[in-house]
């Protein structure tokens, strides 16, 4: 009974026409893409250059972050400046097992230095790949419950919740550039080889790992798509526009907030899981508190309460970014804080904000 | 109102376009810069030149034979010939050595020893003081300095040093005594405390002495040695009375007085009583002035988001701006007044306020009175500008740190008690963060803006039917603390690097600072700064600094649940929101 009723509550998810456009899409990235790369010669000017797969790859695991934040930030109110610290929690966890993995019987550099003649506890389990994938979603997924209690139930809202998600990373980062914790300090850690008997160098595992991502990035969005629009998702728009109210109705905001936050934090982490080995490294650089707030803008750029729109966000930013620092380096900067400063003066909807005044403008 | 946005617009666009200007300027800087640390090194090269000078005056009859053993080329020759000097305790060979020791030494073909001045490059004959500008570097022979002979060298400049006849040098002599002295200058010691007439050079060396002392055959001498070595209570001394307690395998004391032992016993208490206390008042002011550091970083901030409720993001780089604005006032310094260039600091004070005032006010023009009513997408806007003033900074002065260099009355230290000294510069924080606390207390309390500033916070709507013109208040406001912000970056400047970067390590602190404290009073920042400095300064001997940060972080995110307004929680209507 309940699940035929979720069955058609999927179906309702979106109308025929979106549909449509998602499985375009959704071909584009499963099909096509590894048509491009694998099939077509090296010298036609269809072919996808292999750099261009795992480029690919990494935005799309970024645009599963920026997808996270909007859930929380554009649908329930609650900006977060601290999602780097999931993001990273993921990746360690992703990265402590390619380092089981890759290093076999031997001990990392690193540890060794710490007098570990085996690996110490805390790098228990990491061998098996199901551990890690319970651990990719654990970690941050804990973390994230115990702080979000903590935060929730003193009410602590706005700007206050943002600067101590900042504080949040911050610590994290502190925590992991120091080399006793034990995950490699600054260098954090890196010389990834293997992943699930899958040489991390070859063509195949560029292929597999993007292709991963892409369905990574699909089901995440139907689940967010699935939350926002269900009733729970209604009760989230209503503790964002009103929260106070929201509590006088008789609903426990609470529950909904931190189950939102846990969710986000989770896929967060998963995203992090997929970008690790398609980048090969992961170190603490990742928790610096501005690279949490650049998250934010990727939300605020594409338009925030849009899912389709965090996406969207995430993958200008991200492309102009690869295009600018190398090519202009000294410009990036300006680039990024004029983004900035247009966007919340002038595009308080973003960029999906324009389509759909355009829109409403025709009709 | 029109006049003012014009004004600010005109700023923005300066603030764009000096990147553009920048090639030119950064290499002026460069020269500055140069110069600045030129002036800075001078002051601590005058004594040792004081004592390299050759005089004209021509030496004792021993004293140039002595020196005159010294113009040869056999290593074995040289040494011996330098530990006669040694012995002779004779101040005057000490020009010679030291030029021995820098490579400034020859002699000529005839072995007449030969010094290179060191300011001015012209040859002077050691003995008879005589210039001799017939000779040129060609016609002369270097004593070999090797290193065997240089590790003999430095002790005997030092010894020698006891017997100059400037105080100055005699007592840094006697210091250096003090803390290492060597057996094989006790004679020296004994001789040097006859003539020596300084109190405190006296004492140091009467502590030398004493150290020398603990083995003497004479008890009473033995006894005396116990006692003033006790006196001065340093821990270094510790394992040297320790070693008077021993006993040997069969249980039998090593020291044979029993009154030697005892006073041994009690010295070593001493010393360990005042370990404890000069660690913990060492630990506190240590902590204390690590707070005024905060603090000095976050002022600015407790009135920006304090006060107005500003998520100022940009606020690191207004320290920045401080910082910089201190280190163009040294350049400018360097370049047009050389001879007040030790008085740069007192100068950056008001133009780095004035500086920072004035970027503040041109965000809060351009930016932020658009967004007073979305907080949220304040904080990002703002993080925007300190993206762009980032990288301005970063076109302008280089990526790289500048030096800023602290004048000479702000270097060095100051005791506070025995065991304890302190750098000028963390007691000048300490002093200067009394300074701004006091500063911003009158321009809030005592002056018509800040009376304006106070009525516009409690209520706004009423302020404004009172005639208070709200959003003019709100743009000098955001100014001041901007200013403020400034002030904190001068005192940044002296004690840690100035870059492009060095706002982002203070912007999360300076938050956590403004949070704790509690919003909308400025009495509550300066409690949870010191508090924070001195929690995490006792915190860190036993966890380590990064460990200490972490918990203090995770105490702060505790203490919020507990009080989600901050320490001093305002009270009333205005806390309605």
């Amino acid at each position: 009974m309940h699940s035929s009723s979720t069955i058609s509550h999927l179906g309702r998810l979106h109308s025929g026409t979106a549909w449509v456009i998602l499985a375009i899409l959704a071909f584009l990235a499963l099909v096509v893409v590894p048509v491009l790369y694998w099939f077509v010669p090296p010298d036609s000017p269809f072919h996808m250059p292999g750099w261009m797969v795992t480029l690919a790859g990494r935005f799309l695991a970024l645009a599963m972050v920026a997808l996270a934040l909007d859930l929380i930030w554009g649908y329930t109110g609650i900006l977060s400046l601290g999602h780097g610290v999931f993001f990273a929690m993921g990746g360690y966890v992703m990265g402590a097992h390619l380092t089981r993995v890759s290093y076999e019987d031997r001990l990392p550099n690193f540890l060794q230095w710490l007098d570990y003649s085996d690996w110490p506890w805390y790098w228990a389990g990491f061998d098996s790949f199901l551990f890690t994938l319970l651990m990719i979603a654990l970690v941050p997924g804990v973390l994230a419950f115990v702080f979000g209690v903590l935060a929730f139930r003193s009410r602590v809202r706005g700007v206050y919740f943002a600067i101590i998600t900042q504080a949040l990373t911050f610590g994290g980062m502190h925590l992991f550039f120091r080399t006793e914790t034990g995950f490699g300090g600054d260098t954090g850690l890196t010389n990834f080889t293997y992943l699930l008997g899958l040489d991390l160098g070859t063509p195949q595992a560029r292929l597999v790992l993007f292709w991963v991502s892409a369905l990574a990035l699909i089901l995440a969005y139907l689940l967010c798509r699935w939350i926002v629009t269900s009733k729970l998702g209604r009760v989230l728009t209503a503790v964002r526009d009103a929260e106070n109210r929201v509590r006088f109705t008789g609903y426990d905001p609470l529950r909904y907030k931190l189950f939102v936050w846990v969710v986000s934090a989770v896929l967060c982490g998963v995203a992090g899981a997929l970008y690790v080995p398609q980048t090969g490294v992961i170190n603490p650089s990742e928790m610096v508190p501005s690279a949490s707030i650049e998250m934010a803008i990727w939300v605020a750029l594409g338009g925030r309460g849009t899912l389709v729109g965090a996406i969207l966000g995430a993958g200008v930013v991200n492309v102009v970014k690869t295009w600018a620092t190398s090519a202009h380096p000294d410009l990036w900067l300006f680039i990024l804080g004029g983004i900035f400063i247009f966007v919340t003066l002038l595009m308080p909807r973003g960029v999906i904000g324009l389509f759909s005044r355009r829109k409403e403008g025709k009709a | 109102m029109r006049l003012t946005a014009r004004v600010a617009t005109g700023l923005l666009c300066a603030l764009l376009l000096t990147p553009l200007l920048s090639p030119g300027a950064s290499a002026a800087m460069e020269d500055a810069q140069e110069q600045a640390e030129q002036l800075g090194e001078e002051q601590e090269e005058q004594l040792e030149a004081e004592l390299a000078e050759v005089t004209d005056e021509e030496l004792a009859e021993d004293t140039a034979e002595l020196l005159r053993a010294m113009a040869t080329q056999d290593i074995r020759a040289l040494q011996a010939a330098i530990e006669d000097i040694a012995a002779s305790q004779d101040a005057d060979t000490l020009p010679a050595l030291l030029a021995l020791r820098d490579r400034r030494l020859f002699f000529t073909d005839d072995e007449t020893l030969i010094i290179e001045d060191a300011r001015d490059g012209t040859f002077r004959e050691a003995i008879t003081g005589e210039p001799r500008e017939d000779l040129d570097a060609g016609d002369l022979n270097e004593p070999r300095a090797t290193n065997p002979i240089r590790r003999i060298l430095r002790p005997t400049i030092g010894a020698l040093q006891i017997f100059a006849d400037d105080p100055a040098a005699r007592l840094a002599a006697a210091e250096e005594l003090a803390e290492r002295p060597r057996p094989e200058m006790r004679d020296a010691i004994v001789a040097a405390l006859d003539e020596e007439t300084a109190a405190e050079t006296e004492r140091l060396l009467n502590i030398a002495l004493a150290q020398l002392d603990l083995d003497s055959e004479d008890d009473a001498r033995r006894l005396e040695a116990v006692e003033i070595v006790a006196e001065v209570r340093a821990s270094r001394l510790r394992s040297d009375l320790q070693a008077l307690l021993e006993v040997d395998d069969d249980g039998n004391h090593l020291e044979s007085s029993e009154e030697v032992r005892e006073a041994a016993a009690a010295g070593i208490r001493a010393i360990e009583d005042r370990e404890r206390t000069a660690r913990f008042v060492s630990d506190l002011v240590f902590g204390l002035s690590m707070g005024s550091v905060l603090l000095l970083a976050a002022m600015g901030l407790a009135i920006i988001f304090g006060l107005m409720g500003v998520i100022n993001m940009a606020h690191g780089e207004l320290l920045m701006v401080g910082a910089y604005t201190t280190f163009m006032t040294q350049a400018l310094f360097a370049l047009l007044i050389p001879q007040y260039f030790h008085y740069y600091l007192i100068a950056a004070v008001p133009l780095a306020f004035l500086g920072a005032g004035a970027v503040g006010i041109a965000m809060e023009r351009g930016v932020i009175r658009f967004l007073y009513t979305r907080p949220l997408e304040t904080l990002l806007a703002t993080w925007g500008i300190s993206l762009i003033l980032m990288q301005s900074a970063r076109m302008i002065f280089g990526a790289q740190n500048v030096s800023v260099a602290s004048p000479p009355w702000f270097s060095g230290s100051v005791q506070i008690m025995q065991g304890v000294s302190l750098s000028t510069s963390r007691v000048g924080v300490i002093v200067f963060a009394i300074f701004v606390v006091g500063l911003v207390w009158v321009l809030m309390n005592r002056t018509r803006l800040g009376l304006e500033v106070r009525a516009v916070m409690q209520n706004r709507d009423m302020a404004a039917c009172l005639g208070v013109p709200a959003r003019r208040v709100d743009m000098w406001t955001f100014g001041m603390g901007a200013g403020v912000a400034g002030l904190g970056g001068v005192a940044l400047s002296q004690i840690v690097n100035v870059g492009p970067e060095m706002g982002q390590n203070y912007i999360v602190e300076s938050f956590m600072v403004v949070v704790l404290g509690g919003v909308g009073s400025l009495f509550g920042p300066v409690l949870s700064a010191l508090g924070i400095g001195v929690t995490t300064k006792f915190l860190e001997p036993a966890v380590g600094a990064v460990l200490g940060t972490i918990i203090v972080f995770a105490a702060i995110i505790l203490f919020i649940q507990w009080r989600p307004q901050g320490i001093f929680a305002l009270k009333g209507r205005s806390a309605d929101d």
